[in-house]
């Protein structure tokens, strides 16, 4: 019994050194760049700007973490290549927060002990929301791809790329209204899920507005995302000519489905998390033939970003195109809208965290871009960037523009 | 008669029992040593960002793991919803803070009401739920706390809960919430509450762990407690001597649910946004939970403080270890598997009880030479 005492003391003891060695130590790593980008050019002037990412890169919501990373090296590498940001060379280094708030805090408070000095991230909008506030206490420039609710970008220096929830359903109920699609209308959404619900108060409040009628508010949860004859019945019967899917594309592509097994067909509009359906294996494109949505992004564009960016994208990852989206195109945006603020703010490597927020919130608001996700972005003091989202229709099996 | 006498007997007995024992005082001395050495690093500025971001998260897993090992070890009964009475704590506790943060504005008051309300809400929905599902035993048991669990969790993300001049306003429909002009909606459905307070430290952390572990210790040398231990080693026997088994397995529950109450608001405090997902709240925390259990010792609260520390800071410490790094949860589950079978493996416990044996003659023996 004594020994027993004795041991766990030691252990605990070792426990506690080991910790504490831990705080000495200062890791030097390198951002692990993918070999197949990082061809580097030569920079004018000694030093690294370093810009931190978090998502999710296990887990459930991997796809969008991955797809952020790869599109944030891609623009990281071709910035390098070119002479990095104000001489200096850019590293980037992605963490994983598995899409948990609390996870993503830590990972920002890692990243900090890299000595980040901006962050672009986070993917998803909890974590973001999360890591926001603590950036707020650094004054630490936070850029995300892809975090869509309200409170990611409550701070001064928190900026995002993508649109906003409610401006998506206010967006595609004022399509639905210039366009005549229809006049009753249904929605299917993730009750669970913060973006889902976030889209669908928006465009019920907007449907509303404009005069339409929604027939029929469905909901599901991640629980219960396999099987929709529930809804789809009730949607039916309540006679919505058009359904709108304020949801990702895995559980949209069963409704379709399933929908179709009862012969109702409506039309569908969508939201962004719908970009990706056609990468989907063995979709069948009959089913998703005249699904439209909204997307920031789209591969077919014949504008000069868009095609240089697919090209380099598939030379630099050909094993990984299915990550090619919206996602992956917005963290491409989100580097070069900090290179752009960088430059316009003159941001040198030996500034602090807190210098580059000041400076860069300013800068922000000032400059253009033109990038893969959209002509002429904007952004203003509250973070948002002005941008309308396209709205896409799949037609013989290729997306173009509706 | 004879009861009679026994019971008096019992009642002296725990009236000598010391609230200190030797093999608590260890275990405090470890949390207090781990705080010291922790609060003294991060106060000189010598601990990474990413170490002093575990610290209140650390605490919070501790106390989770000790009060599910009340329910696990202690009671033997094996329940996987403890995640659900985190999450009860953690939104009832959120709720007040958010609802009072212009009301009371002196911090502690507010933070100390929280946990109050936090570690109550938890208690009660551990007695609801605890009534029905106490009548099962074993693996019934299990999956049906599993069920509640997931039951809670889509409860809150259901819930519209707001606030404007003329009162509350609930729903389980945000269109329906019908507020007025200056509402501000509170819970909102499965965004959850944003703009939590953020007063979550160390210091706070450590006390409630103390306080946790003093309870848990003192409860367990008590009457009572040896009742509750009698119905885990032979429930037939327990009742045959008249303990009443349902009374004690509704006050551990209870007891248990309060502790992870209040490690929930500790939790959520310690975050500006809190909703309700699988990972923090849904049954993978739960098992989570268990794993510090069963990896600390079953019934071993100093083994579930450690098993929880260990196990919370694996994954973050291993993000440091440079290329490997994308590997690291890989590497977390090998290190899991291993402490699993080096902890309870028969080739590695009768190889630990030899050298402690060996080690203990060799004492015994220098012991003996010194007289």
């Amino acid at each position: 019994m004594k020994i027993k005492k004795i041991l766990a003391l030691v252990l605990s003891l070792a426990m506690v050194f080991s910790f504490a060695a831990c705080t000495d130590t200062k890791v030097d790593e390198e951002s692990s760049t993918n070999d197949a980008v990082s061809s580097e050019g030569t920079f004018a002037k000694e030093g690294t700007i370093k810009i931190g990412g978090i998502g999710p890169l296990t887990g459930d919501n991997a796809q969008y973490g991955v797809a952020v990373k790869l599109g944030a090296e891609l623009a990281v590498a071709e910035i390098n290549a070119a002479g990095g940001i104000n001489g200096y060379k850019v590293e980037f280094k992605m963490e994983d927060d598995i899409g948990d708030a609390e996870k993503a805090v830590t990972a920002y408070n890692s990243l900090k002990d890299w000595d980040m000095q901006m962050l672009m991230g986070t993917v998803t909008s909890t974590p973001c929301a999360a890591v926001a506030a603590e950036t707020e206490i650094d004054n630490m420039l936070l850029i995300t791809p892809s975090g869509s609710a309200i409170d990611c970008i409550n701070p001064d220096t928190a900026f995002r790329v993508c649109f906003a929830d409610p401006a998506q359903g206010s967006v595609a109920a004022d399509y639905i209204k210039s366009n005549n699609l229809a006049t009753k209308v249904a929605v299917i959404y993730n009750s669970s899920d913060s973006y889902s619900t976030g889209i669908k108060d928006s465009f019920v409040a907007k449907a509303a507005a404009n005069g339409l009628v929604v027939v029929a508010q469905e909901a599901f949860t991640n629980d219960s995302a396999t099987d929709f004859s529930a809804q789809v019945t009730n949607v039916k019967a309540a006679g919505a000519e058009l359904v709108f899917l304020p949801i990702y594309y895995t559980p949209a592509s069963l409704i379709l489905k399933q929908a179709n097994d009862m012969g109702y067909n409506p039309v569908y509009l969508g939201s962004d998390g719908m970009d990706g359906i056609l990468g989907m294996e063995n979709i069948d494109t009959a089913l998703v033939e005249g699904l439209m949505y909204l997307t920031p992004f789209m591969e077919t564009a014949t504008d000069d970003v868009t095609v240089n960016f697919v090209t380099k994208f598939k030379a630099a990852y050909p094993d990984q195109t299915q990550y090619m989206n919206q996602f992956c195109a917005d963290a491409y945006d989100a580097i070069y809208a900090i290179k752009a603020a960088a430059e316009k703010a003159n941001i040198s490597a030996d500034m602090s965290v807190s210098d580059i927020g000041d400076a860069m919130k300013v800068a922000m608001t000032e400059i253009t871009l033109d990038g893969v996700t959209g002509s002429n972005i904007t952004w203003d003091a509250t973070g948002e960037p002005t941008k309308t989202p396209k709205v896409v229709k799949i037609v013989n099996g290729s997306v173009a523009e509706a | 008669m004879a009861i009679k006498t026994h019971s008096k007997l019992e009642k002296k007995n725990t009236n000598t029992v010391k609230p200190f024992k030797g093999k608590d005082l260890i275990t405090y001395l470890i949390v207090v040593v781990f705080f010291t050495v922790f609060q003294v690093l991060a106060s000189t500025g010598t601990l990474k960002n990413s170490l002093k971001a575990l610290l209140v998260p650390i605490c919070v897993q501790v106390i989770l793991a000790v009060s599910l090992n009340l329910v696990v070890g202690f009671l033997g009964e094996l329940s996987l919803g403890h995640a659900g009475f985190m999450c009860v704590g953690a939104f009832t506790g959120t709720f007040f803070s958010v609802l009072m943060e212009d009301v009371i504005t002196v911090v502690w008051v507010r933070f100390a009401c929280a946990f109050v309300i936090g570690a109550i809400a938890a208690a009660i929905s551990g007695i609801l739920i605890g009534i029905p599902v106490l009548r099962l035993k074993g693996d019934y048991l299990a999956i049906v706390t599993l069920a509640f669990g997931e039951i809670i969790k889509t409860i809150v993300n259901a819930l519209y809960i707001g606030k404007d001049s003329n009162g509350f306003h609930m729903s389980l429909d945000s269109s329906k919430l019908g507020m007025g002009t200056d509402g501000q909606i509170i819970l909102n459905g499965p965004q959850g509450i944003s703009g939590t307070p953020k007063n979550s430290t160390f210091l706070i952390g450590f006390i409630l762990v103390m306080l946790v572990l003093i309870i848990v210790n003192n409860l367990m040398d008590s009457r009572t407690g040896r009742a509750i231990m009698s119905i885990r080693d032979n429930r037939i026997a327990a009742e045959s001597v008249g303990i009443d088994i349902t009374k004690y397995k509704l006050m551990v529950f209870t007891i248990s649910a309060a502790m992870a109450g209040i490690a929930g608001v500790l939790y959520s405090h310690n975050l500006s946004k809190l909703t309700a997902t699988t990972a923090n709240f849904g049954y993978t925390m739960s098992i989570t939970i268990l794993v510090y259990v069963v990896l600390g010792g079953m019934g071993n609260v100093r083994g579930s403080v450690i098993a929880a520390t260990i196990l919370y800071a694996l994954p973050e410490l291993l993000r440091g270890i440079g290329d490997l790094s994308s590997y690291r949860m890989l590497i977390y589950s090998i290190l899991l598997i291993l402490m699993m079978i080096f902890n309870n493996g028969t080739y590695f416990v009768s190889l630990r009880e030899e050298i402690a044996y060996k080690f203990k003659n060799k004492k015994t023996k220098t012991a003996g030479e010194a007289a």
